[in-house]
């Protein structure tokens, strides 16, 4: 009896399961890189299939030539970290002053996040290539301000922009109930803002800090366009230094899609994790 | 069909319902006859809403009938369009269209669904508004309005489709207790009116003045039933007994 | 207008500052080429992203299990690798294999274009982000609002059609908004394959008259305009979206 109405129950049932299947769907586990892998080993091995068995295979190539990509790559993670270091100290700064009681401070920050917000990350990179010098002087002596520094310095004002809105962000989403309370027991308004507003935002800009960190980190590779020797650059001449071969650049581009997805993807789970976490706990 | 006004209006005969291995229904029959109220009292999770969920196929039915004006609701050809015109359907948590104004959410279904002519749908939808006691709120959208007020646009917009029997699932159950009142009176207008009304609802006070028959279920089965004279003073069975200790 | 332009000549023999998109007729034209490429390739893109993202939605409600993977692969592929990476990969690996066809001229070209494969990249990038949105969107519609629909006799399709999609609709516009504007700053990428946008057009142009300073902040400014007036464009659209009493 309990059987047979099982059975018929189970059509009813089917949907729901489906959706509740689907619900948190980017669940997902390794298989990723790994298809992105077998992606990168198939055109290889495709591409061996077409060339000339006197030329050396693609995959042998392309191991030669991954202690280099591997090594620009981590290049490449050293300006997003020093980019993300100064963005986020700036866009701080830039963020406080959007809330501040001085309604002309406040107007002037807003412009400014607004204005490197709303320009495309490559741009703002031109901008910093060729209109920092390539050395300033403090105090007589002469500091040089080398290619991919000035790209870090271009890389980290989109970076500010961003951060300064996700520090007003936060800073708006507490319950003004939090400011009333903390006038009410005589704080000034910078122990209020640094005594109890700020440590409740930390772990509101979490997760939109980390994002903003794995966009960065996928821009670094803007500066291969202006010419800073990256990992793309860095497969770029690879790709020339071995004569150009058209069965070579699939692999090696899926090289480079693998690395960033290696880094990248973890960050974005993590990211999913804390928003769900403090979701939660409010 | 072939179904006359001396025949139930709605004939529900030895029904079984389950949520996977959960049996929610464990055989319950009962009648309605045009023009009557019919109140369903009970514990929470005792099938109330689930029932009248059945008998406008909202939920399918694993076992028995379900009879409406003669029509089978159990019934893999159903023509849902037809028994959704006779039968209406007000719900706990109002479940009208955020997007759509008061007056539009009353029209929507006429003009859709039954391709009826807007501007004589706005005619009726209007006195409807003015029925519930809503006027100059027509133009208000969902969010604008108390729970009350939002119930009473979702018993109009129900009355707008000129339904044969109206389904009340818990429909004062998520408001303000000081808004609950409107909305009982607006029902009892309709039962005055000889509106056929099957309702599940915790307010006995409510059901004992308005209702013809009152039917009390526990745990997928009905336990007993009567007329409210009778019902609330002479209960025999002891889950009913404890039941009205309890509420009243 | 042409003595509005020569001021600038004046101006530049005058000053040094050189703004050749304006006084002269050959940069102007490069420029305004360039400017009209940026919104091509913008509007195209966004064509194409969100037909993706209906798709992809689509097909992630689907109750095959390996159809969900792939999809949710495509997303997360797209969102955490470089989206210029994506664009050489597609231009220059997929480019390359894919089969020449004989010019006018008996020579060689490729099938697809620069401007075909900016299109095909950029929207697979921007579509692995609707895709999302889209979800997110329709799972925001209560399913209980969709059953009164249902009750009052609405069809599938008029459910789809009148109330599931305007409100998902208006919960995925800031986000599908959001996504617009980035796509419009990501259309700067082209740049890298030689698609003739606003920063190829004003690279040129500062090639031939060395007057990068003011090309670079001409620029700036271009971007500052164009992104802003879309940004104040759709809040507009929102707001005259916006249920009152709906949502936040």
């Amino acid at each position: 009896m309990r059987t047979t109405t099982l059975k018929s129950v189970l059509p009813v049932l089917l949907p729901a399961k489906a959706k509740s299947g689907s619900l948190f769907s980017f669940r997902l586990k390794l298989w990723h890189g790994i298809i992105l892998l077998c992606i990168c080993l198939l055109t290889s091995t495709a591409g061996f299939a077409q060339s000339d068995p006197i030329k050396a295979s693609v995959f042998e190539i392309l191991l030669r030539w991954m202690p280099l990509l591997l090594t620009a790559f981590i290049f490449n993670i050293a300006i997003s970290m020093l980019a993300m270091g100064i963005g986020t100290a700036a866009g701080t700064v830039l963020g406080l002053g959007q809330i501040s009681p001085n309604a002309g401070l406040r107007k002037f920050c807003w412009f400014i996040t607004q204005f490197f917000r709303n320009s495309p990350w490559l741009v703002l990179l031109f901008f910093a290539m060729f209109l920092l010098p390539f050395e300033f002087s403090i105090g007589g002596i002469d500091i040089p301000l080398p290619d991919w520094l000035k790209a870090t310095i271009g890389l980290s004002l989109p970076v500010m922009a961003n951060m300064s809105e996700i520090v007003r962000g936060a800073v708006n989403s507490l319950p003004s109930g939090q400011w009333e309370a903390a006038e009410s027991l005589a704080y000034s308004r910078r122990q209020t803002l640094w005594l109890v507003i700020l440590p409740q935002c930390v772990k509101r800009m979490l997760p939109p800090w980390m994002n903003l960190y794995s966009i960065l980190t996928m821009a670094t590779v803007l500066a291969s366009v202006v010419g800073v020797s990256e990992v793309m650059t860095t497969t770029g001449r690879a790709l020339a230094s071995e004569g150009g071969r058209p069965d070579l650049l699939a692999p090696f581009y899926s090289f480079v899609l693998l690395i960033f997805f290696i880094y990248c993807y973890p960050i974005a789970r993590w990211t999913v994790y804390l928003e769900k976490k403090f979701a939660v706990k409010g | 069909m072939t179904w006359t006004i001396n025949e139930p209006m709605v004939s529900i005969r030895d029904v079984y319902k389950s949520f996977g291995a959960f049996e929610v229904l464990k055989g319950i029959s009962l009648d309605v006859m045009k023009g009557e109220v019919i109140c369903i009292i009970g514990p929470s999770g005792s099938g109330k809403s689930t029932l009248i969920r059945c008998i406008n196929a909202l939920n399918d039915i694993q076992k028995g009938s379900i009879l409406v004006e003669g029509q089978e609701v159990n019934d893999p050809k159903l023509d849902k369009l037809e028994l959704r015109k006779k039968v209406g359907m007000v719900f706990q948590q109002y479940n009208l269209f955020p997007h759509k104004t008061a007056l539009q959410n009353i029209m929507m279904a006429p003009v859709r669904v039954l391709k009826q002519d807007k501007a004589e749908v706005e005619k009726i939808a209007r006195e409807l508004i003015r029925k519930v006691r809503l006027e100059g709120k027509e133009d208000a959208y969902p969010g604008e309005l108390s729970g009350g007020q939002q119930q009473r646009v979702a018993i109009a917009r129900s009355l707008a489709m000129n339904p044969d029997v109206i389904l009340f699932d818990e429909v004062t159950a998520a408001l303000d207790p000081e808004t609950v009142g409107e909305v009982l009176q607006t029902i009892k207008l309709l039962a005055e009116e000889g509106m056929t009304c099957i309702l599940v609802t915790h307010e006995m006070a409510f059901a004992r003045e308005v209702a013809d028959h009152i039917y009390f279920t526990d745990r997928g089965v009905i336990v007993e039933h009567g007329p409210p004279e009778t019902f609330f003073s002479e209960a025999k069975d002891p889950r009913t007994k404890e039941f009205l200790s309890q509420i009243l | 207008m042409q003595e509005y332009f020569e001021w600038f000549r004046i101006l530049y023999e005058e000053t040094g500052i050189n703004l050749p998109f304006l006084y002269d007729s050959y940069d102007r034209n490069r420029m305004f080429q360039g400017f009209l490429m940026t919104i091509k390739l913008s509007v195209v893109c966004l064509f194409f992203s969100v037909i993706i993202g209906i798709i992809g939605a689509w097909l992630q409600g689907s109750s095959l299990k390996w159809t969900r993977r792939i999809v949710d692969a495509y997303i997360q592929l797209f969102r955490n690798t470089p989206p210029l990476v994506q664009l050489y990969f597609f231009y220059f690996a997929i480019g390359s294999l894919m089969p020449k066809v004989a010019t006018e001229w008996g020579g060689e070209a490729p099938l697809l274009g620069n401007f075909a494969w900016a299109v095909i990249s950029l929207s697979f990038f921007a579509g692995a982000f609707n895709v999302e949105i889209f979800r997110s969107g329709i799972e925001a519609v209560p399913n209980s609002t969709v059953e009164a629909a249902e009750a009052l006799g609405f069809s599938k399709f008029q459910i789809y059609k009148d109330i599931t999609l305007p409100l998902a609709f208006r919960v995925c516009l800031p986000s599908l908004n959001n996504n617009l504007v980035n796509l419009v700053k990501t259309t700067t990428l082209a740049y890298a394959i030689a698609v003739p946008e606003m920063l190829y057009e004003a690279n040129q142009i500062w090639s031939d008259n060395v007057n990068v300073t003011e090309m670079m902040l001409f620029l700036l400014f271009a971007y500052f305009i164009l992104v802003g007036a879309l940004v104040w464009c759709t809040n507009r659209w929102e707001r005259a979206l916006r249920i009152p009493g709906y949502g936040s």
